[in-house]
């Protein structure tokens, strides 16, 4: 339904896992590297979603047979 | 004159036990307007209760005051309890009250206790039954009125904390006789289109009265059914609603709910940060106990002395491979096989067995011997790499002293 959302949290997953591999010591040299290459890559990506995201607010209506339908709701901030 | 003549303590005493002896007196709900309220450093609280032609003395002992609903001001209507006597000392009969609750909230304070006191005890606020607030929501629901300032305070604070969130607003009444009706219906709805992750309902602060809607039993029995999970969040710090004690998560105030519902995006970044730290440091560790390792190995005669021998081998195998070119009338498949079948002698003979494991050797190309620092070489120069199978002449691209 948020694919950003679920990309982040995903990659968030993924980082967790990969810093519990490489806290174990028994990863051999070479896998360890790719691991990090990998984590790097999340970290940045998952920085980039963070600064480029935008909060999307919608008001919910109803259409002729009751189904929600998705309308723009004005949130000007108050004050 | 065989009258008999009594002290002033007798005569009130003896008013105090008529009093204390008259079942109404003992248990009275009078009400009035409160004036002269005064709180003794005792704790004490003395105060008048007055109607429109007279008033009445009363007192609330600190043990009943500290039970207080409210905060009792001068103006105020209420409702006191509790039994009238006289206070010697004075010759003056006062009301002794043990509780007070503000004048026409009463019966909602009561409805309230009764309801919370149902409700807990079909279950509806067992711990057990809450549901884990998710903790990156992908969209929040929020069932609040579009018009109030909740609405905003909860939006910019998401926008502020988490805005790879999305907010489905669904807007309903939050007071009156419909707004009940309406929460129920939108917690339903959501649920049954599944439009979020995640409810807050609520709205900002207000009366009892105000607020009355989240003290409903339907709405509360509606977020006990919700599949999604529901923060409450419904008036300021105070104000406790039966929502609150249902829903899943109890938010203060709608600013609050929103903090509650999301991670703060700087801290998320503060996290990432520590994460790659502790990414590279592990990783430049590993590198350097890699390093030690191969130094090690290297170093020893096991190592080192046979780099000579295969230098040497390598020497014949040159100049019988030379003799086979140059040699026209020789049968070139025969020596090739010879060739090949020397090679393989030589790699069943070494005992080199590391470079099986994927380690390699790099030789200076002009006298054989290995290198053991960047420094040896040069860029544009060539170097041979000697890998399990075979050997490797190869253009030194680019020259990194790390250590």
């Amino acid at each position: 339904m948020n694919q950003v959302n679920k990309t982040f949290e995903e990659n968030m997953q993924r980082l967790e896992q990969i810093v519990r591999a490489m806290e174990h010591g028994d990863v051999p040299l070479e896998e360890s590297l790719k691991l990090f290459r990998e984590g790097t890559e999340l970290v940045q990506s998952c920085g980039k979603l963070l600064d480029e995201a935008e909060l999307h607010v919608k008001k919910i209506a109803t259409d002729a047979d009751g189904r929600p339908v998705e309308e723009d709701f004005n949130d000007e901030p108050v004050g | 004159m065989g009258q008999q003549v009594l002290s002033i303590s007798q005569i009130n005493a003896y008013i105090r036990s008529k009093m204390e002896a008259d079942p109404m007196l003992g248990s009275v709900a009078v009400r009035g307007e409160i004036s002269n309220y005064k709180v003794y450093p005792s704790g004490h609280h003395y105060f008048t209760l007055k109607d429109e032609n007279a008033a009445l003395k009363c007192v609330m002992f600190r043990g009943n005051a500290q039970h207080l609903r409210f905060k009792p001001d001068n103006g105020t209507k209420v409702i006191a309890m509790g039994s009238v006597s006289v206070y010697p000392r004075d010759g003056a009969y006062q009301l002794y009250c043990t509780a007070m609750v503000m004048d026409g909230v009463g019966d909602l304070h009561a409805a309230f206790e009764q309801l919370k006191e149902k409700l807990s005890a079909q279950g509806l606020f067992d711990p057990a039954h809450k549901k884990m607030i998710p903790k990156y929501p992908g969209t929040i629901g929020i069932i609040t009125s579009e018009a109030g300032a909740a609405v905003h305070d909860m939006l910019r604070i998401l926008r502020k904390r988490y805005p790879l969130t999305r907010v489905r607003l669904l807007p309903v009444r939050v007071q009156g006789a419909e707004a009940p009706g309406e929460i129920v219906a939108a917690i339903r709805y959501a649920n049954y289109y599944k439009l979020a992750d995640l409810l807050i309902v609520g709205r900002g602060g207000g009366s009892i009265e105000d607020l009355w809607a989240f003290n409903d039993e339907g709405v509360a029995h509606a977020i006990y059914a919700s599949e999604i999970p529901v923060i409450s969040a419904v008036g300021h710090e105070p104000d406790v609603t039966i929502s609150d004690y249902v829903a899943d998560l109890r938010a203060a105030t709608p600013s609050n709910a929103a903090e509650l519902a999301v991670p703060d995006c700087e801290s998320l970044m503060q996290t990432l940060d520590s994460v790659q730290s502790a990414l590279t440091s592990n990783m430049l560790r590993r590198i350097k106990n890699a390093r030690v390792h191969l130094q090690t190995l290297s170093g020893s005669p096991a190592l080192q002395s046979p780099v000579r021998y295969i230098a040497q081998k390598r020497n014949t195998l040159q100049l019988l491979s030379s003799k086979l070119i140059n040699a026209e009338q020789k049968n070139v498949g025969t020596k090739k096989q010879r060739f090949i079948a020397l090679t393989a002698k030589l790699d069943a003979m070494s005992p080199l067995k590391v470079l099986t494991r994927g380690y390699a050797i790099a030789q200076s190309v002009d006298n054989d011997s290995p290198l053991r620092s960047v420094e040896q070489v040069n860029i544009g120069d060539m170097v041979r790499v000697l890998l399990n199978d075979g050997q490797l002449d190869a253009t030194v691209l680019d020259r990194r002293k790390i250590r």
